[in-house]
């Protein structure tokens, strides 16, 4: 595994929920990123983010990752979900709010 | 260059025979779009294969020259 795929695998193996995105929750930089946030805050569970515009390496590493070409993905418990018109869908069919349930993550504080 | 609504519903037709494509230009400026994409191929894959397919109809150009595409998938009904 490369370097990359190594730094990719332990953040998203140390955090239950793990968003990549452009920009920071508080400062989203796209459209699509900033409704992925919408959409984590409103389920209020707690998650890490990482702001690839910040870590060349990995914005170009996690398409790889997943074979996923675009950014925000979502990670839940090392599983990645999708990007944002999945977790739209699936917040929407209420599917999102239970599988976040179901796997026990922690809530927002 | 941005895209158009006929060279995307080529694509995705040609790799995805069959397929219906939905297309909504939400800005106005050919570059901005919503796809719905219905097709008899998606049967049995979630939604992770699914947008997967058409990303590869579309031939790595996602996250490219075609930056912003909502993408919503569907089986015919």
């Amino acid at each position: 595994m490369s370097d990359v795929n190594t730094r990719i695998s332990s953040i998203v193996g140390d955090n239950d929920v793990v968003l990549f995105m452009k920009g920071t929750p508080l400062f989203p930089q796209c459209g699509f990123s900033s409704r992925a946030v919408a959409i984590l805050d409103h389920c209020g569970v707690a998650y890490e983010s990482v702001d690839v515009l910040q870590d060349m390496e990995i914005r170009q590493g996690i398409k790889g990752f997943s074979d996923w070409p675009t950014i925000p993905q979502l990670y839940v418990k090392g599983e990645f979900l999708g990007g944002s018109d999945i977790m739209m869908e699936m917040f929407e069919a209420g599917e999102l709010q239970a599988l976040l349930t179901e796997k026990n993550v922690a809530k927002a504080d | 260059m941005p895209m158009s609504a006929s060279e995307i519903t080529r694509l995705i037709t040609e790799a995805l025979p069959g397929a219906e494509v939905d297309l909504q230009d939400l800005a106005g400026d050919d570059d901005h779009w919503a796809a719905k994409v219905t097709a008899p191929q998606f049967a049995g894959k979630n939604r992770v294969q699914q947008h997967k397919m058409v990303y590869e109809a579309l031939g790595g150009r996602m996250g490219g020259v075609l930056h912003a595409l909502q993408l919503t998938t569907a089986t015919p009904t």
